[in-house]
Parts: C-alpha cells; sequence; structure tokens
C-alpha cells in the first residue's frame, strides 16, 4: 500500500471536551480508494468525519492528508486541503438557486474557473442544468444528493467525504449514487463514505471500518468482512439490527 | 445613629421589594432561558392597579376603588398576568428573540399608557395618597417601616421557598428537561411552549405583586418610578446574583440596589452640581459593565446554578 | 390627510434604513441584536462630532440644508459606527457566541446598548443639537402637501441605498455567501467560505447604514441620545413585518410603521404614537409571524 492520502491517527473528539464522542479512533484512505465506516447508531460515525472536517474539535490524535498535519482546520480551509465534505442533511441551501449553490461550492475558484466547473458540472448532471434558475428547496432528496455532490466536486478534490448518501432515497436512487461514486473511483478520486445500509457498504466499497461505541472494532477489505460473523455480532450487541 | 438604622430599614424594604422582581424574572431567564425586556413594565403593571383599587376616590379619575390593600395587590397581580399572557401567548412558540422584543415593546406601551391616559393614571403627576396598608396600627413612621420591612421579608420569603419547592416538583424538572433537551422532553409528550408560558406568566405575576408592594410602602405611583433604566437594574441583580439560583437573586437584588444607592449618594456629594447629569450616566454604566463584565468573565454570577453545565450545548 | 402621509413616508423610509440593517443582522448574524438602535444613535452623533472638529460649514448646497460638509461627516460617521461594530462584536458578542445559550448573545447587546447610549450622554450631553441652524423653505408640491427638501432627499436616498443593496446581494460573492449564511452557517464553512469575513462584512454594511439612517433622523427631526432607543421598536417592527433577513421587506414594512405612526395620531392621542409599532409588531406575530414576504428564516423555531 502507498502513503495514505488522508490518515486519522488515534483521535479523541466530541462536541464538548469532556464528553468524548470518540475514543482514539484511527482510519486511513489512499488515493482513489473507496472506503466505508458503519457500525450501529450512536456508534460516532458521524462525528467521525464531521471531525476531520474540523465542524467538531479533536482533543488529541492527528488528522493528515497527504502528510501534512490538518488536525482541527478550519472548516473553510477543507477544499484547500484537497477534501470535501457532503454532509448527510442540510447538505444543500434550500433557499437559494441551483446556481448559486454551485456558485457558492466555486467560491474558492476564480471566476472564471468556477464558471467552467460549473458548465462542466451541468453536463454531468443534467437535472441540475433543468433546475439551475430554481430554489434548491423544489428538489427530490435524491436530487438533492446530487447537487450536494456536484457542489462537493467543483473544487477537484482528491478525497470526498460523504455522511449517509443513501439516507432517505430509493432503492433504485441508492443504486445510482453508488455507482456513480464508483465511476469516481475510477476517475482517480478517493471516498470515505459513512454508511447505514452494510450490505450495501460492504459491497460497493475497497475497505470498511466497523465502529462501536466511540471505537474502532474490525476493518478490513471489505469482501472479507461481508462473511464475517463479528460484523454481525456488533451490531446485535450494540443497539439491535439495523436494516 | 437612629438615622441610619431608619435608612437602611427604608433600603432593605426597596431591596427586598426588587428582590421578588428578581426571582420572578430568575424563574424566566435562569430556569427557563427566556428574555424578558420589559420587566419594569410587569413591575408598574402590578403597582398602578394597586393603586387604582385601593386609591381614595376622586371626582375627576377613573377607579379610586378603595378597596383593602391585599385585593388590590392581587388585583394587580392579575393584570400583570394578564399582560404576560398577551405578550406570551404571541411569541412562546416562536423564535426566543420574539419574546424578547415583545416585552421591550409593552413595557413601552405601558408606560405611555402611565404618562397619557391621565383620568386612570394620573399623568405624569401620578396617583398620590395611596393608602397603606395599616398605617394608622402603628405610632410612628419607623415602627410602620420596621412592619413593612417584616411584611415584605415574609412576601419575600414565601416566594422564595414558593419557587424552591415548585423547582423541586415533578414541574419543575420539566422545565429543566425542556431547557436541556427541548426535542427529547417533546418526544416524551410534553409541550414545551405551553411549560415556558406558565414559567413566563408565573414570573411576570411575581413581578406584579412586587409592585403591589412597592406602592404599598411609597403610598403614590408615578411614571418616574418604572423608567427604562430599572429593567436594568433588575437584571444586573439577577446576573450579577448568579441567574439560575434563586439565593443569588436575593444577594443580587440588595448587592446591586447598594452599589446603586452608594454610587448615587457618592456622585451627589463629589461631583460639582454641572456635572450632576454625567453622575447618573455614571452610575448607568456602572451597571452596564456590571452587566457585560459578568456576563463575559464571571456568567455564573456571585452565586450561580448549582449544576450549571450544559446550556443549551450547541 | 396629505400631510400625514408625507410625513408617514419620510419617517417611514427613515425607520426603513435603520430596518434594512437590523434585518441584515438578524437574519445572517442570527440575533436580534438590540444594540442596533444604539448604532443609529451612534453614527448620527459621531457625524455632529467630525462637523463640531472640523469646523468648516462650506454651506448648503441648493435648496437642502446641508452641503458637503455633512455628506463627509456622514461618511467619516459610517466608518467610525461600522467600527464601534466590529469592536462590540469582537469584545462581547464573539466570546459570548461561541459557548452560551444563544439568547446570552441577545441579552448582552441590550447591556451594550445601555452602555452606548450613557457614553454618549456623558460625550455629547443631553440636549437636543441639530446640524445646522440653516432655514430651509418648504416646496409647495400640490395644495394641501408642503414638504421639506431634505425629506425629499431622505426619501430618494432610501430608494437609491435599497436598490444597490439589492443587486449587492443578489448579483456579488460577498452578497451570495451573506444570504448562504442566513441559512446554514456549517455549509457556508464545508463550502470554503470563511465565515468570519462574511460576519465582518455584514456587521459594516449594517452599521453603516445604521449611521446614515441616524443623520438622516438627525437632519429632519434633531439629535438627542435616546433617538435610537426610541427607534428600536419601530426598527424590530418593521424588520418583523417585513420578514427577518428580507431587504426589500424591511423597506415595504419600515413605510408601514411609519405610515401607521403618523396616521394614528389622526384617531388616538399623539401621546400613544410611540405604542403604534407594538400593536403592528404583535399582530404580525399573532397572524403572520415569517412576516409579509417571509423572510430569509422563518419566525417558527
Amino acid at each position: 500500500m502507498t502513503t495514505a492520502l488522508l490518515q486519522v491517527s488515534d483521535i479523541t473528539a466530541g462536541y464538548r471536551p469532556d464528553l468524548p464522542i470518540l475514543h482514539g479512533v484511527s482510519v486511513s484512505v489512499s488515493e482513489a480508494e473507496m472506503v466505508t465506516i458503519i457500525g450501529p447508531n450512536g456508534a460516532g460515525k458521524s462525528t467521525l468525519v464531521k471531525a476531520i472536517a474540523g465542524l467538531v474539535p479533536i482533543s488529541s490524535g492527528t488528522v493528515s492528508v497527504a502528510g501534512s498535519n490538518v488536525t482541527n482546520l478550519l472548516t473553510h480551509k477543507l477544499a484547500t486541503a484537497s477534501i470535501a465534505y457532503v454532509p448527510q442533511t442540510a447538505n444543500v441551501f434550500t433557499t437559494l438557486t441551483i446556481d448559486e449553490n454551485l456558485k457558492l461550492g466555486a467560491s474558492t475558484l476564480s471566476k472564471a474557473e468556477g464558471a467552467r466547473r460549473i458548465a462542466m458540472a451541468y453536463d454531468n448532471f443534467p437535472v441540475l442544468q433543468k433546475y439551475r434558475s430554481h430554489k434548491a428547496k423544489v428538489l427530490s432528496g435524491g436530487q438533492r444528493q446530487t447537487l450536494a455532490v456536484a457542489r462537493a466536486l467543483l473544487t477537484e478534490p482528491r478525497l470526498l467525504m460523504l455522511d449517509e448518501p443513501s439516507a432517505g432515497l430509493s432503492p433504485l436512487m441508492v443504486s445510482e449514487v453508488f455507482e456513480r461514486l464508483k465511476s469516481l473511483v475510477s476517475t482517480g478520486v478517493a471516498i470515505l463514505m459513512v454508511e447505514q445500509n452494510v450490505k450495501a457498504a460492504l459491497a460497493i466499497s475497497d475497505r470498511t471500518y466497523v465502529l462501536a461505541e466511540g471505537r474502532n472494532r474490525i476493518d478490513g477489505p471489505s469482501s472479507e468482512l461481508a462473511g464475517d460473523s463479528q460484523v454481525a455480532t456488533i451490531y446485535l450487541g450494540a443497539g439491535g439490527r439495523k436494516r | 445613629m437612629s438615622g441610619y438604622i431608619a435608612y437602611l430599614v427604608f433600603f432593605l424594604i426597596v431591596a427586598l421589594t426588587y428582590s421578588i422582581v428578581v426571582m420572578g424574572l430568575n424563574l424566566q431567564w435562569g430556569f427557563t432561558g427566556l428574555f424578558n425586556a420589559g420587566v419594569v413594565g410587569f413591575f408598574a403593571i402590578g403597582a398602578y392597579g394597586t393603586a387604582v383599587l385601593t386609591g381614595p376616590d376622586r371626582a375627576e379619575l377613573i377607579g379610586g376603588f378603595g378597596l383593602p390593600f391585599p385585593v388590590g395587590v392581587i388585583g394587580g397581580m392579575i393584570l400583570s398576568t394578564l399582560a404576560a399572557l398577551v405578550v406570551g401567548l404571541a411569541t412562546l412558540r416562536l423564535r426566543e428573540e420574539y419574546l424578547a422584543i415583545s416585552t421591550f415593546g409593552i413595557a413601552i406601551s405601558i408606560q405611555l399608557v402611565a404618562l397619557n391616559f391621565d383620568t386612570l393614571t394620573g399623568g405624569a403627576q401620578g396617583l398620590t395618597g395611596i393608602p397603606r396598608p395599616l398605617f394608622a396600627t402603628f405610632g410612628s413612621p419607623g415602627a410602620y417601616n420596621l412592619f413593612y420591612l417584616g411584611l415584605v421579608a415574609t412576601v419575600a420569603a414565601v416566594v422564595y421557598f414558593g419557587l424552591q419547592a415548585a423547582l423541586h416538583s415533578p414541574w419543575g424538572r420539566l422545565l429543566k428537561a425542556i431547557r436541556e433537551d427541548e426535542t427529547a422532553a417533546a418526544s416524551l409528550g410534553k409541550n414545551p411552549a405551553m411549560v415556558r408560558l406558565q414559567a413566563f406568566v408565573l414570573g411576570s405575576t411575581l413581578m406584579g405583586l412586587a409592585g403591589g408592594l412597592y406602592v404599598g410602602f411609597i403610598g403614590y405611583v408615578s411614571p418616574m418610578d418604572f423608567l427604562p433604566i430599572l429593567t436594568f437594574q433588575i437584571w444586573a441583580m439577577l446576573i450579577v446574583g448568579g441567574s439560575g439560583n434563586n439565593r443569588g437573586a436575593i444577594v443580587g437584588a440588595v448587592g446591586v440596589w447598594a452599589l446603586w444607592t452608594m454610587s448615587g449618594f457618592a456622585i451627589s456629594r463629589l461631583l460639582p452640581v454641572e456635572y450632576q447629569s454625567q453622575g447618573g450616566a455614571i452610575q448607568v454604566i456602572i451597571i452596564g459593565l456590571l452587566i457585560v463584565l459578568t456576563l463575559l468573565f464571571r456568567p455564573r454570577g456571585l452565586i450561580g446554578e448549582a449544576q450549571s453545565v450544559s446550556r443549551h450545548v450547541s | 390627510m396629505l400631510q400625514a402621509l408625507a410625513d408617514g413616508i419620510l419617517t417611514g423610509s427613515i425607520i426603513a434604513l435603520g430596518a434594512i440593517g437590523l434585518t441584515l443582522t438578524m437574519g445572517i448574524l442570527r440575533f436580534a441584536n438590540f444594540a442596533h438602535a444604539e448604532l443609529i444613535t451612534w453614527g448620527a452623533y459621531m457625524a455632529l462630532g467630525v462637523l463640531a472638529i472640523t469646523g468648516v460649514f462650506a454651506g448648503p448646497i441648493g435648496p437642502f440644508s446641508f452641503g458637503l460638509p455633512l455628506i463627509l461627516a456622514t461618511l467619516v460617521a459610517a466608518v467610525l459606527t461600522a467600527a464601534l461594530a466590529l469592536v462590540v462584536d469582537y469584545l462581547v458578542f464573539r466570546p459570548l457566541r461561541s459557548h452560551t445559550n444563544h439568547m446570552t448573545v441577545v441579552f448582552s447587546s441590550f447591556g451594550v446598548s445601555l452602555l452606548v447610549r450613557m457614553v454618549i450622554l456623558l460625550i455629547f450631553g443631553g440636549s437636543a443639537e441639530y446640524y445646522s441652524d440653516e432655514l430651509q423653505i418648504a416646496v409647495r408640491l400640490m395644495p394641501g402637501l408642503r414638504v421639506m427638501p431634505d425629506h425629499l432627499f431622505t426619501l430618494g436616498l432610501t430608494l437609491v441605498i435599497v436598490i444597490a443593496l439589492h443587486f449587492f446581494l443578489q448579483r456579488t460573492r460577498l452578497g451570495l455567501s451573506m444570504r448562504a449564511l442566513a441559512e446554514n452557517p456549517d455549509l457556508v464553512r464545508i463550502n470554503g467560505i470563511d465565515t468570519r469575513t462574511v460576519v465582518r462584512w455584514t456587521w459594516i454594511i449594517g452599521a453603516a447604514l445604521a449611521a446614515v439612517a441616524g443623520v438622516l433622523y438627525g437632519m429632519t427631526v434633531q439629535l438627542r441620545p435616546e433617538i435610537g432607543f426610541q427607534l428600536l421598536l419601530p426598527l424590530f417592527a418593521a424588520a418583523i413585518l417585513g420578514g427577518v433577513g428580507n431587504v426589500f421587506g424591511a423597506v415595504v414594512g419600515g413605510l408601514i410603521v411609519g405610515l401607521a405612526e403618523s396616521f394614528s395620531v389622526l384617531f388616538i392621542p399623539a401621546g400613544y404614537k410611540m405604542a403604534v409599532p407594538f400593536i403592528i409588531l404583535l399582530a404580525v406575530l399573532y397572524v403572520r409571524p415569517s412576516g409579509l414576504f417571509g423572510g430569509m428564516r422563518g419566525g417558527a423555531k
């Protein structure tokens, strides 16, 4: 394995320092690799990606991207650190138009470059082109997800982090989203994705981490974990079966 | 010497009256997180209500019903309650700011009524000659003041113990639960807006009660006793004393009122006559600084809430 | 009647200018800033101070009561008012914003408003001041309607500012970021935008508008340390009536409040005029808390 693109080492993090949610979690993602994080409710999956994104303070441990330390970086510096992040909910501005949403995503670029990449995004996602001057609140859940991903890709990140991209989508939409993510990886973008849908996550990703109660439990190639009875035990043991 | 004691008694009557207002505000802010920016309005309603109900009959005025003092005070409390319901029902389902803005508005409107509705409130002159309860029973003003201090202290104590009991009752725990996690409380089938409304209205009623006691002691009302600065003073008492703690509320009331009177005394002694109005500004600046600096550097006040963790984590 | 209409529009346009700044800070910075009114007073007095220090009075231009010095003084006052807003935000609001109950910030603004008002009182004294003792001749627009040239200027300036601000919010990157910040600050950061810069510019714009409103108020009425305090309720009423965060709404709200105040005198004693905004406010909160035109953020929690 080459040097990791993202290396999360032993981080402890939480909204309040006296109540950590993550207790020494480590995760790594290599170039053009798709990694999923699964685990029962309350495992700290979302907190992990938020901590990497600088939205939850890290009290110990480090996060580095391509060798440079980005622990507790200010969230707005994500883009310059080649990371893009798509939150699970409220991931588009519903009061702004599609076009304005994309313009915001291109804020760190020059006007000309921004316009060029937005035009490309419209080519790649025709549905956005169709609604470009509508407020994002008219979009369906799947369309919002598309807009959020299109927005995240404008800065041409090397690592895309997604928090439950399949949440609330119809099965058909889910497979469409996953297909798209897979093809992204083939273009060289690494993906770190939180997923509730264990089966789908194990089927699509290269490697998987299982978290429980804010700690690493198991990790390894997804194909191996798929048959691992321990994974099921963790779900049954902490919080019951999920989907 | 007796002059000092007489002054001390006078001082304590006023300070303890304010402590009841502060406890009402503490129920709203300290325990429920509601920002009442018009404290003086509810205090004034109680005072004017009591004055109108107990005052002597005068041809040119509405009111002057000459009712017994306790009836007057209760009447004043009911009026404060109604005023609180008007703004509370409008705003408690909305964002918290709207309650702040509306209470600010009601205080201004009440001041306008006090100034302009001459036939009810006596206008700028106010209402004078309000009977002081049991005044004739006591031989001297000094003895009467001692009696009144006892009365106010008793009422303050009743309010204090009553509030403590309420806060430790299931209702008080519900209040706390809503403050800590509104969504969780709502999911248990409780209606947070309704509980907040109850706390807000009860707090305002206590302010009305204090207004009635104030009138009973002073014997008159005028708009000058209910200037907007009083709202700030009451807030300073609460914040400095430590919001979320009723003992703090009482300590803050006495402490800040002492600071206010002493600073006023010092300014009137030390500043030349031509600078007296600036002196008033300095006095107010002290109050403003007390509020802002306490918020910044000692958010729990002198005696803070016992467990001050997790006020709205997010 | 006609005169009441003209007076109402004048008062309304001053309220509108103040309410624009208030609605922006309320919508974007997400708190009801009670000290906004004091920014208006501060701006008005800073302009007076600049006039007094420079001591020049180049004489009025055309039919107006003011000349170039007051215009320059207003610009300086706008800068000084923005400076005050930034200092207060840095010293008071920012530390409280990060780690306490959100209403603590609102409450601290209440304390700040008192402090600023008293400092103005200390520096300038409590009596009424005027920018100029020039008399100006009212223009008779039609029978029964006489208007001061200054008043027409106020109206025109309000109009220009509203249009300029609209284009700023719709067409520029900063304006777009401001509207986005009102909806979801975290997502703005995720988009790579430093929200601190956006917050700073929001303060600067809101405060500069407050300063202009203050000068216009001082020009058409008079200067007193209480002017901001007296404008606060009309400003809140206008901002909420128009929908919090909605610039256009704030202008319409301001005009409605101004007109209601001036027409109220026909029906109720003038002493109650100041309660009119409160009645409007209550009516809006009961009937349509998101305001006439809806805001960046509705009234519901």
